[in-house]
Parts: structure tokens; sequence; C-alpha cells
């Protein structure tokens, strides 16, 4: 039986079928997979606050090395002690702070009667208290986050930085370890006390980054608003933390 | 031969040498730039693309007496975007970090103009076997072309090969970069993939004359 192919008729039952088929595949695998994507993108958090917390498998001056995928969930559950969830100045123990989007809260936030809700990641270092901070911002091209690890003080004890799409080469630089390292020990409060952030500067007088309390680490040369954006997330996000941090002392 | 009869085989080896599709046929240029500064990728994209490409020149070679050919340009594309959903997919749940670093890349082998020139060219027209075996082959071509770009750049550029440090440590100036030696960031580079890629013409015309266009 020879079918006529030409026919409109046969057209569009032909392309209908075809749909049915093909999207039913693709639901059938991508929802048999999710279990898996959801686990690695989880797995993937993971590694980057403890990263931030100075927990990696970074050797000498290597590049930026996780600790690895098998491994990431045990040592994550048994660094971070406390997990915390911060509305105004009240934090309450909440252990699923991690999943927390932060998209969304800032999303929400713009409702003025919305209280956001902050995910804070307690952990210990050398017998002290550390704690993560994850940030959200936008970069030239695209959303640039990451997460910041401070001491009790809010003194930068690491941090981790991603983008979605910046210039390689240029902004995309940030995820570098030159980069990251120099945010260590940087403090986040002036000499008055008053709470300024880190800038990512030009023309920095202090390229090594030997001072810690100038609130500036060096830019890196053709990046200028990709390192704008590291500086404005670092201000906004991390300032919501302040009032916080206060009642720490 | 076995397996493969002459004219078979014929459809395996072409691509390989005198009709490459990258270097003959001059297709599937921008993934060959963008993805091979280092050889993983590389061959992780050869993998992919061989994969669509095999299976998709099945799928458009059993399917090729129903398809209205109206609409036929529209079912290629149906299918190749299905497969490379699916390497897509496969690659987020058990290769994460890899499939972090192909990016879009590999969602952008729809647009990759060897798989659906194969479809149209040769797998409209001809039984599944070998519209099977034109698919490996050219895929096998593609993938030769990003290896051995990948493999220069990733060793002039980075001076490793698949991560290892094969010419010495850069930092620390043990190897061939106590002598002075110096990676070339040039390398690293997309428009560096394109000499690259200009070489391996130049090579391999100067070898066949035949392949020399008026």
């Amino acid at each position: 039986m020879a079918i006529d192919t030409d026919k409109n008729s046969y057209t569009i039952i032909f392309s209908i079928v075809m749909v049915v088929v093909v999207g039913s595949i693709l639901a059938g695998l991508a929802s048999g997979l999710k279990p898996l994507v959801d686990a690695n993108k989880r797995f993937e958090k993971q590694q980057n606050i403890l990263y931030a917390m100075g927990i990696n498998a970074n050797e000498g001056t290597s590049d930026v090395a996780f600790i690895s995928t098998d491994e990431v969930e045990d040592k994550f559950k048994s660094t971070i002690t406390k997990q915390y969830v911060i509305e105004g100045t009240e934090a309450s123990e909440n252990p699923e702070a991690y999943l927390i989007d932060i998209k969304k809260e800032e999303a929400k936030a713009k409702d003025s009667n919305y209280e956001r809700k902050l995910p804070l990641f307690e952990g210990e270092k050398d017998g002290e208290p550390i704690y993560v901070i994850p940030i959200r911002g936008k970069g030239l091209w695209d959303a640039i986050w990451g997460f910041v690890a401070v001491d009790k003080s809010m003194t930068v004890q690491g941090v981790f930085f991603d983008h979605a799409g910046e210039t390689p080469g240029l902004g995309a630089e940030i995820k570098q370890r030159y980069f990251m390292d120099d945010f260590e020990g940087e403090s986040l409060f002036g000499e008055s006390g008053a709470f300024k952030g880190i800038t990512v500067a030009k023309g920095n007088a202090d390229p090594k980054n030997q001072r810690k309390t100038d609130n500036a680490v060096d830019a890196i040369a053709g990046a200028t608003i990709t390192g704008d954006g590291i500086t404005a997330m670092i201000k906004k996000d991390l300032k919501m933390y302040v009032p916080y941090f206060k009642t720490l002392k | 031969m076995g397996l493969l009869s002459k004219k078979d085989s014929k459809l395996i080896m072409d691509p390989l040498a005198d009709n490459n599709p990258i270097t003959i046929q001059v297709l599937g240029i921008c993934s060959a730039l963008a993805i091979t500064a280092q050889l993983k990728p590389s061959i992780v994209m050869a993998i992919s693309v061989m994969f669509v490409m095999g299976v998709g020149n099945v799928v458009i070679s059993l399917m090729r007496n129903i398809i209205p050919s109206k609409i036929r340009i529209i079912v290629q594309l149906v299918v190749v975007a299905t497969l490379v959903i699916i390497v897509d997919q496969v690659l987020k749940a058990y290769a994460y970090s890899l499939s972090k670093e192909l990016s879009v890349f590999i969602g952008l082998i729809i647009t990759n103009c060897i798989i659906m020139g194969r479809f149209e060219a040769f797998a409209l027209a001809n039984g599944t076997w070998r519209s099977f075996l034109d698919g490996i082959g050219n895929a096998l071509g593609y993938g030769v072309i990003l290896i051995i770009v990948g493999f220069f750049r990733e060793l002039l550029g980075s001076g490793t090969l698949f991560g290892f440090k094969v010419l010495g440590d850069s930092v620390e100036k043990t190897g061939l970069y106590a002598i002075g030696y110096e990676n070339n960031g040039f390398m690293v580079l997309p428009p560096m993939a394109l000499i690259v890629v200009g070489i391996i013409i130049w090579v391999q015309r100067s070898r066949n004359k035949e392949l020399i266009e008026d």
C-alpha cells in the first residue's frame, strides 16, 4: 500500500504523531534523570560552599579544585554544623536552608511587606565558628554569584565566585584562584566601624594585596563591569547580614 | 573483507581523509573553534556528535519513505534536536562538570551543519546500514580534526594533555620551562583554532593535489 505523502492531511497527521512521540520520549527521559541532575546541582552547591570555607583539593598553585563529588555530601554534613534562616535579626535553625533560592527571594523582596529569608551556614574552622553567606548579582552579560565565608567579626575567610556567561579570559577569570584568593583576610568594615564592603578596585595602590584593611582588592584588567558587579553584590547582599552579626558580638 | 564491503568501508574512510567534513567541505567550523582549547572536551564533543549523527542517520533513513517531503527539513531538525537533548540530559546526569564546561556547545550540535547535511544528502536516499556507516564516518572525520586541533592547542597553549603537565610546571619552572620555554597564550583563544585547521587543510591539500580547487 503506497501512501500519498504529499497530501496535506497526511502531513498534518505525521507532524502530530511526531510531536507526541518525541515529546513523550523527552519528558520520560527528563523526569527519569531528574533525581541525578538535581543531586549534581546540590553537590555543586555544597562544593562551592565548602570551597569558600577553605575546604578544597587545591594543591600549591593549582587551579581551583573542589573536593570530589563522592565525598562532598558527607563532608558538607560534618562541616556545616548549623544552617540558619535569618529574618530581620532573628535566626532560626533550618536544615534545609541551602535549598533557599536567593534569586526567588530577591524577586519576592521587591514587595516591601515581604521579610526576606536569608540563608546562612555555620561551620567550624580551627575551633572558631565560620559563616558562609551566599550572594548574587549581575556581571556584564549574565548573572554572577558566589559564597563568602566570614568569621564572627565579618572578616573574610575565603570566597568562591561563579558566573553564567562572562567573557572568557576577562570577566570569567573571577573564578580563578589569583582573584578569589585576594579576598582572604579582607575586612568588610571601614576603620570607623561602618560597613563598607569590598571594592574590586582599578588602579589599586596595593596590587599585591598586602593591606587587608583597605576594603579593596585588585581588579582584573579588562573586566571592569564584572568587577563592579562583584563589588555591588558584596555590598548589597552582605549588608543584609550585618544586623544579625552585630547580635553575635 | 568480512563485515564491510568495499563500498561500505569507503563510507567510513572517505570522510576521514579526502572528503573530510571540516577540512574539505568546511562545515561544522564554529564548534571546532569553540571547544578545542583542551583535549577532553574535544573528545566528548566528538563522541556526542557521533551518537547524534549515527542514530540520527538511522532514524531518518528508516523514515525516509514516510516523511512528507514538504516538511522534511523540520522533521530532520526535530530528530537532531531530540537526540541532542538526550545527550545533554545524559551528560548533566552522569558528567556534570563536563557538561558545564561544554555549556551551550552541546545544545549547538543542533546547528552543526554536518548533521543536517548528511541527513538531507545521504540518509534520505539510502538504506539504514549504509546511512549508519555514513553517519559514523562523518562523525569520525569531524572528531579526528577536533582531536588534532585540541591536542595542539592544549599542548602549546597550556603545556598539558588531558590536564597532565607533560611539559613540566610553568609556575615552578620545571621541565621545559626551566630552560625558558613559555606557553603560547594565543593558542588558548579561538582564532588559533582556525589557524590550526588552516594548517591541516594546507598539509592535506599539498599531499593530495587533486583536492585543490581552481
